[in-house]
This record gives C-alpha cells, structure tokens and sequence, in this order.
C-alpha cells in the first residue's frame, strides 16, 4: 500500500474526475491517492466517483482556494 | 452458474441513456456505463466560474445517473481525437457547428473498442428514432451501426422495435419483446417509462448536452478559426469560448472580458499564457488579448478595458498591461464610450 497524489488544479470537473480516473487504473487496493483540486466541482464529483466505481474517500480538506480529497482504491 | 452478458452503456447523463440502460439491467444483464468527454461538454464547466451560479447544483449528470442504476462509470477523455470531428464532419454539421452524426458514429465506434478490450458482449444507446433531427433519424441508425463499425453489437433498448433484430436480441441474451418501440420528437413516451421505473428526478437539459449545439458558442468557434485561418483549437481555447464577453476590434486580435468575479478569478489562471489588462484606478475586469498585438491596439484594448470598468464614466482610467513576455506598462487612457464600439465587434 503507497500513498500518491495527483496535481489537478486548474483544471475544470469532469476533468479531474478523469485524471482521478487514470491515476487510480495504475494503483492497486488499498493504495491511497490525494487530488488537489481547485475546481469546487470537484467536491461533488470526484465522491460520486468513488461511490459508483468503488473506491472509498478518506477525507476531504479545504484550504484556501485549493481542495485536497483523500480516496483509498478500493477492489477492481 | 453462467456469467451474465455484458452491456456497455453510453451515459450522457440525460433521461433516454438512463431508461435504455434500466430496462436492459432488468433483463439480467450487467451493464456498465461509459460517458465520454468532448471538451464541449456543457456538464461541469461553467457552473464553477461564474459567481451567479455558484448556488447551483453542480452534480455531474452522468455520473448521478450511475448512482441511480447502480452502475460502474467510466469516463473517457476524447478531447484530441474529437478535434478532427468538429473541424471535418464526413457528414457536415447541424444548425450550429454541431456534427451530432460523425460525432454518434465516433463514440459509438470508440465504445466498439472499449467493449473488445474488456470482453463486453455488446452497447447499448438510448437514441430514438426521429427524437433528433440530424442524428436520430430512421436513415441514420444503420449509418452509426455500420460506420462505427459496431453494427449487430449496437442495441437500441428504446426503439428496438422499430429496427431489424440485432445479436443480442437473436441470441436470446435479451428478450425483445420487453423493449420498446418510441418514435418521434415526443418526450411523453420517455416520461412515462420513467414513472413507471420510478425515476422520478432527472435532468432535461435544453438544447442538449454540448456546446456546439450553441449558436453563440459555435459563432465565437467559428470567429477563432477564422482568426487563425484553420480549424485548429486547443483545450483552452474552447473553455475560454465558455467565459467572458468576447470583442474583435480587428482582424488579428480579440479581447476576453470577464463580466463579473467568478469569471475573472477564472480568468487570472491564464495570465501567464496571454497579454493582459487591467484596470488599477477603479475596479474593473480581467481582460486577455487573444493575438499579436501592437502599440495601437493596446491602446485600443486599454479603452476598451476602461470602458468596462467602473471608470467608465471617468475622464481617465489608469489601465496595467502585462505583456505576455513578462514586461508591463501602465497606459492612462480615456474610456471608450459604448456607443463607439460597433456592434459587430461583439462575438
């Protein structure tokens, strides 16, 4: 189990949700992946995510104008 | 015990994709839904720029409509290989600069491709015949089946009925008889599925899903490929089309106004990318220079810029230009009068 993160800010939902995407495709259960994001589509975007395909969201942090939502990768 | 089949659905987000998929799920079939993004998808953009709709809903329609089927999503980028789609449609465009069939044909075969590397068993739409003019036509369903090269793999569960049977249905994998035969621009017939599978919130958006649908949107597109004298585009490019209010004053150059600060907030992130103004005596907008520009169009676009500002009634308006090379300047100008901007300089 690794932790990673991925850098999507600046870009604009679905975006980040499709990088979200592509980062997790290359981890394995139970890896746990940090988006920072910027978008405020994100907040709901990237949970719906989670919830449909899988995944599981840690936690989520606002600071500034930049939000970082934790997920663990859950079973393919 | 037999696996089930596999359907691969393509999920716009709309009602039609939803019931298609529903009513394939009920025949014990394991469907998985794919959303594909164009980059002029009006899903998720401009709710998160513009400070007026800050308040709305900013859920992502496709992505509500797998929670609603309890489907897996996938959604997959085709922003650079829709580029040769919007600039060279084998089958022209609509009203606008929407070419809603090679478009169709493209995600159908690009679905095609999905389903073989997953080992899916076939796709599934929810198009309906004569519920679009120029894509959901009777002529045009055998033209999506055949050039995405899906052809009896492609099932339509809402009008199946009113096309030959495809594998799926001869197989046996879907009993035909439990789908539906809808024709027609009617949205009743959809509605009252709907009722009866108990959906009873889902989205309508009007005018459809994607940008090129806009006459507006497609007006501005069309001016940028004029501009550059072919039809090339970046992804910014196309978001930036999204914001703002746009202004040709000459051939060569265009300005990008933001119009309030959730625009301008959006606007600052591309700063670095283009000369820009702004105005430092009063408060003002963000405003890009889309172009190659010289001393006497700054001067213009610091008018312009003022114009727009709350100076606009001012003798004079301190206007800051950052050059997209790192240098800045300040020009102190008066404000053009909006009464002297010819209204075809609005795109």
């Amino acid at each position: 189990m690794t932790q990673h993160q991925l850098d999507a800010r600046r870009m604009l939902c679905p975006l980040p949700v499709i990088r979200t995407q592509q980062k997790v495709e290359a981890l394995t259960t139970g890896d746990t992946l940090a988006v920072v994001c910027t978008d405020p589509g994100a907040l709901h975007d990237i949970p719906a995510w989670c919830r449909v395909n899988g995944h599981e969201v840690l936690g989520i942090q606002e600071q500034d104008d930049e939000i970082i939502i934790s997920i663990r990768v859950g079973e393919e | 015990m037999q696996q089930p089949r596999k359907a691969a659905a393509l999920i716009s987000g709309g009602l039609d994709s939803l019931l298609a998929a529903r009513v394939i799920q009920q025949q014990g079939i394991h469907v998985e839904g794919i959303n594909f993004y164009t980059g002029f998808c009006v899903e998720g953009h401009t709710h998160a720029i513009r400070k007026k709709d800050k308040a709305r809903p900013k859920r992502n329609n496709a992505l509500w409509v797998a929670e609603q089927l309890g489907i897996k999503l996938h959604i997959i980028d085709i922003i650079e290989e829709y580029k040769d789609i919007v600039a060279n449609p084998k089958h022209g465009y609509g009203a606008n600069l929407n070419p809603c069939l090679d478009c169709k044909v493209f995600m159908v075969r690009k679905a095609r491709e999905w389903v073989e590397r997953k080992g899916f068993d076939f796709i599934i739409t929810g198009e309906v015949i004569g519920q679009r003019p120029m894509s959901q036509r009777k002529a045009t369903m055998p033209v999506i089946a055949e050039e995405s090269g899906a052809d009896e793999l492609l099932l339509r569960p809402l009008c199946a009925k009113n096309l030959p049977p495809t594998l799926p249905e001869r197989e046996g994998w879907v009993d035909r008889e439990r789908l539906y035969g809808f024709e027609g621009r009617s949205r009743k017939p959809q509605m009252a599925l709907a009722a009866e599978l108990g959906f009873e919130d889902y989205a309508q958006p009007a005018g459809g899903c994607c940008f090129l649908t806009d006459a507006q949107y497609s007006h501005k597109l069309a001016d940028l490929w004029r501009a550059r004298g072919d039809r090339r585009y970046e992804l910014d490019d196309i978001m930036l089309l999204k914001v703002g209010r746009h202004l040709r004053p000459r051939p060569h150059f265009k300005l990008i106004v933001g119009r309030e600060d959730g625009e301008n907030k959006f606007l600052q992130g591309y700063r670095k990318q283009y000369t820009n103004l702004v105005t430092i005596s009063h408060n003002g907008p963000l405003v890009l220079v889309d172009g190659d520009v010289n001393d006497d169009d700054l001067l213009l676009a610091a008018r312009l810029t003022a114009r727009f500002s709350q100076g606009r009634d001012s003798d004079r308006v301190d206007v800051q230009v950052n050059m997209r090379k790192g240098d800045s300047k300040t020009l102190q100008v008066a404000p053009m009068a909006g009464d002297a901007i010819p209204k075809d300089w609005y795109l």
